[in-house]
């Protein structure tokens, strides 16, 4: 199978769809890569085929003419393709895959990332039983599956996310028992101006709002899911007020529900880059640690090119112009010629509220006393709040030296759940801001790899025969 | 922070906390100066084998009394005395084997042969393609994470300050001895001791010393945690594998495959080209590691000079400067030439020799 391309393209969501099509139209080889057997991305991820009588909502249509267009262009898209580690080698790219049928090398001159981005969920306690499902995973699996995440749901969660998902909940059938958000009616009345500046986006969520109004859902705004109930399974929930910084404050309420959905805002997926040999900054406004990029993708490593939510959050449609820019500056780099001279479509209304909503859906500070101190913290490794702390408090100033002394992160999820908590929980007892204490160095696989998988072609008598070490 | 001090050690890796621990030890007023967390270089990423069988003969005395020390911190560092055995899979491997082996036995490590239906015998899931093995019941392992915690709790018992993330960008003679610049501040030392790993050279520049120290950039994998299949510390006639299956059920696998990227550009990078057959050698040795996954690969710098000896000792040319890393199997040996250095600098016959740096590396392959 083909293994060179000028472009490789890691993602096909909005963003890195759009790059792919744009730099094959200009004439580059493009490969595009996604874990996902079509293209999509998250937000506009296809149905699965078994459910391909329920009804489409504008995400599955979007998504169709998203996959029509790239069928009808000159990419090269692989699915159930993921990256486990990029290199690069002199002027040549080498991403390292692991497909259906083993591992893979491929070869590209320029690389652009739109590895998109990942929930958020400041532990509390009781957020690990069973019936407790991440507020974007449910709308993953409301998108491929098309049914409702449980029987009697409760919603909670920051920005449009959970507006969202409790009126596809609604519309799939089932039963929302609450919806709870720490935004504030007024919180939204701010975002205003940015929803009347994109009109199609602002109907949409006036519409979902009208929807889970007449269907009578409560919506407790300015309160937070504090803990839940049940030891096996969730029975109940207790929802507080908070303050504006999100701090629980007041009783608490319970509400029975099997289900609960939440999250707390979207991270940017920073690792790929990082990886890659990009530097990362903090920035509160594009979700977390980034890496920097120029209006047209570009990074400060020539040929790497970086676009959509991975390179802060900023939603499908903005997702894309980035795409279309990133992958058009992609194909003119190859050919000599200057990023700029390139494609300029940029809504600044789309940036303007997807600024917004981010603002909306980032995490307040008063989250952090969620996390109580017998609450777990990094799931994998089963570690609480007062473990990490005692660490902390012996020493330990940097999420390196936390994860060397406690495994936190060292567990199957690489990290990916617990270390952004962690990394807080090291601000918190400095007295630092958020954003001070850097994440670790990414290293590879990207994802546990197994181990039957790599080096299939491995023949003994190929081995290197090193200098024997000195005696 | 304008502070003086008897001894600035600067590096906190395992040979400057070892020596700081030594010097307080002897009344002296140490700091320790670290650029990042307290053994997160080399002392903390390493493959954590404590094995005589990869010790250089005129190192394994050293390597001995390391094992004891090690065994002597026990559980607060993972240590665990499993026995270690080092494999051959052809002719002329096994010859490798025996002929070097048999000159570190003669050099104090009980080292034998076994044949593989003994070696199947203790572990079970190795691959019967064996020819001979080597058997060390003194080699084990501890857990290399674990360095910082555990020293980082001895300084602070010892009463010894250090100072983390204060990387030091100059060093000048002062009215009494040095002057060090540091992103926190000047600290004023009547002494130091460069103990910086593979950091050394630019920092005995600063004193105007050549040190001809390079860097391997090493690579260690580890599995999530998979069902036992193997109870010992596990080697290859070449040296190009190293694996130990930890009490959490993971399975670390080294081998000294070289990654790329130098100290001076931060942690250097995995290169799938060598990690790739590191883990396809693992999986040759033990068949049954195909069932497990892959969590982690990472690299680390390794120092040394073209002999491959340590340098330890006065730095050449500065009074009240020393210098000790580059120390081949500086993990296991580290805590043991620690104490020695510190009593060189107390002013003590240390009770093995130290190699001096001021030696000639002219003409010296490597
Ligand atoms: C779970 C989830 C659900 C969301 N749902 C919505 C929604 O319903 N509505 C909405 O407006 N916004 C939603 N968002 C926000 C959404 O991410 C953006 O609006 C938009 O999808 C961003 O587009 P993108 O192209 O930057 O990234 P994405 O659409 O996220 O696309 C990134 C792609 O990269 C692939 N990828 C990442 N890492 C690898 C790897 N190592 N190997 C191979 N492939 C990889 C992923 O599979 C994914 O397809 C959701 C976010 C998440 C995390
Ligand atoms: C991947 C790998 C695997 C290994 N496996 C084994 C093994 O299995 N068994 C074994 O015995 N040995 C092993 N070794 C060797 C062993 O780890 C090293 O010999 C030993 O850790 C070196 O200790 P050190 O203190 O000299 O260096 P380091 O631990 O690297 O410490 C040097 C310290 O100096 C700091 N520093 C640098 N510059 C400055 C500055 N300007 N100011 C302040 N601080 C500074 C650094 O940040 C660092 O913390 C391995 C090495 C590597 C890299």
């Amino acid at each position: 199978m083909r293994s060179s391309w000028d472009i490789a393209v890691l993602g096909a969501g909005p963003a890195g769809g759009a790059a792919a099509r744009i730099a094959a139209d200009d004439g580059a080889d493009v490969l595009l890569l996604d874990e996902q057997r079509r293209p999509g991305g998250q937000v506009w991820r296809v149905k699965s085929a078994a459910r391909h009588f329920a009804s489409d909502s504008p995400e599955t249509r979007a998504g169709d003419a998203h996959r029509a267009a790239l069928e009808q262009s000159k990419v090269t898209f692989r699915g159930e393709t993921r990256l486990w580690h990029i290199e690069r080698k002199k002027d040549i790219w080498v991403l390292h895959v692991l497909t259906l049928s083993g591992t893979a090398i491929y070869n590209a001159r320029a690389v652009i990332l739109a590895p998109g981005a990942r929930e958020f969920v400041q532990p509390f306690p009781g957020w690990t039983v069973p019936g407790v499902f991440g507020l974007a995973g449910v709308t993953a699996l409301i998108k491929s599956q098309q049914i409702p995440p449980g029987r009697r749901c409760v919603v909670a969660g920051s920005g449009p996310l959970a507006i969202y998902a409790a009126a596809e909940i609604l519309r799939l059938g089932g039963e929302i028992a609450a919806i709870v958000t720490p935004n504030s009616r007024a919180d939204w009345l701010w975002c205003l101006p940015a929803l009347l500046a994109n009109p199609f986006l602002a109907k949409r969520g006036a519409e979902w709002i009208a929807q889970l109004k007449r269907a009578g859902m409560p919506i407790f705004w300015r309160h937070l899911v504090t803990r839940t109930k049940g030891n096996e399974v969730l029975s109940a929930l207790h929802v507080s007020r908070c303050t504006s910084e999100w701090a629980p404050t007041g009783a608490a309420t319970e509400i029975p529900a099997d289900t609960l959905c939440i999250g707390n805002g979207l991270l940017p997926n920073s690792e790929i880059a990082a990886l890659a040999g990009l530097e990362l900054h903090y920035d509160a406004d594009c979700g977390g640690w980034i890496a920097p990029v120029g209006p047209h993708g570009q990074t400060v490593i020539p040929g790497l090119y970086l676009c959509g939510d991975g390179a802060g959050i900023r939603g499908a449609t903005v997702a894309s112009e980035q795409g279309e820019r990133a992958g058009m500056a992609a194909a003119r780099w190859l050919k000599g010629a200057p990023a700029s001279s390139g494609s300029q479509r940029r809504s600044h209304r789309a940036e303007w509220l997807g600024l917004a909503m981010t603002g909306l859906s980032r995490p307040r500070r008063g989250l952090d006393s969620l996390t109580t101190p017998e609450t777990i913290v990094c799931r994998c490794e089963n570690l609480t709040r007062a473990t990490l702390e005692a660490e902390i408090d012996a020493g330990a100033a940097s999420v390196e030296a936390l994860k060397s002394a406690t495994r936190c992160g060292m567990g199957p999820c690489g990290g990916r759940y617990c270390l952004t908590s962690a990394a807080r929980l090291i601000e918190m007892r400095q007295g630092a801001a958020p954003g001070t204490v850097s994440p670790p160095t990414t290293r590879p696989p990207l994802f546990p790899l197994p181990v039957a998988a790599i080096g299939t072609e491995f023949d003994y008598d190929d081995l290197p025969i090193p200098a024997p070490a000195p005696l | 922070m304008s502070e003086s001090y008897d001894i600035t050690v600067v590096g906190g890796g395992i040979m400057g906390c070892a020596t700081a621990l030594r010097l307080a030890e002897g009344n002296m007023r140490v700091l320790v100066l670290e650029k990042s967390d307290l053994c997160q270089g080399a002392s903390g990423v390493n493959a954590g084998t404590l094995s005589l069988q990869i010790k250089r003969v005129r190192l394994m005395e050293y390597a001995l009394r390391g094992h004891r020390i090690w065994a002597s911190m026990g559980d607060a560092v993972g240590f665990r005395k499993t026995g270690g055995f080092t494999l051959a899979f052809n002719d002329r491997e096994a010859q490798l084997l025996k002929e070097r082996q048999t000159l570190k036995r003669q050099a104090g490590a009980p080292i034998e042969f076994v044949t593989p239906k003994k070696l199947l015998q203790r572990e079970p899931e190795i691959s019967s393609k064996v020819t001979i093995a080597s058997y060390c019941a003194e080699d084990g392992y501890a857990n290399s994470s674990l360095t910082g915690q555990y020293y980082r709790a001895c300084l602070k018992a010892a009463g010894i300050p250090y100072r983390e993330r204060a990387p030091v960008s100059a060093i000048a003679h002062g009215s009494d001895g040095f002057v060090l610049t540091t992103s926190l501040g000047q600290v004023r030392a009547k002494r130091i001791l460069l103990a910086a790993g593979a950091w050394l050279g630019p920092l005995a520049a600063m004193l105007g010393v050549n040190l001809p120290v390079r860097a391997r950039v090493n690579t260690v994998s580890v599995t999530e945690p998979t069902p036992p299949v193997i109870g010992s510390v596990i080697g290859h006639a070449t040296g190009l594998l190293t694996m130990k299956q930890k009490p959490n059920g993971t399975v670390l696998i080294g081998g000294g495959w070289q990654g790329y990227g130098t100290p001076d550009a931060g942690r250097g990078c995995v290169s799938g080209k060598t990690m790739v057959p590191n883990i396809a050698l693992a999986r040759y040795a033990v068949p049954a590691l195909a069932k497990a996954r892959l969590t982690r690969s990472w690299t680390g710098f390794e120092a040394n000079v073209p002999d491959f000896y340590p340098l330890a000792g006065d730095l050449p040319g500065v009074y009240g400067a020393y210098v000790l890393g580059c120390v081949r199997g500086g993990f296991t040996i580290g805590p043991y030439i620690g104490k020695l250095m510190g009593d060189h600098i107390l002013g003590q016959e240390p009770e093995l020799p130290l190699f001096d740096p001021d030696r000639s590396f002219e003409g010296v392959p490597g």
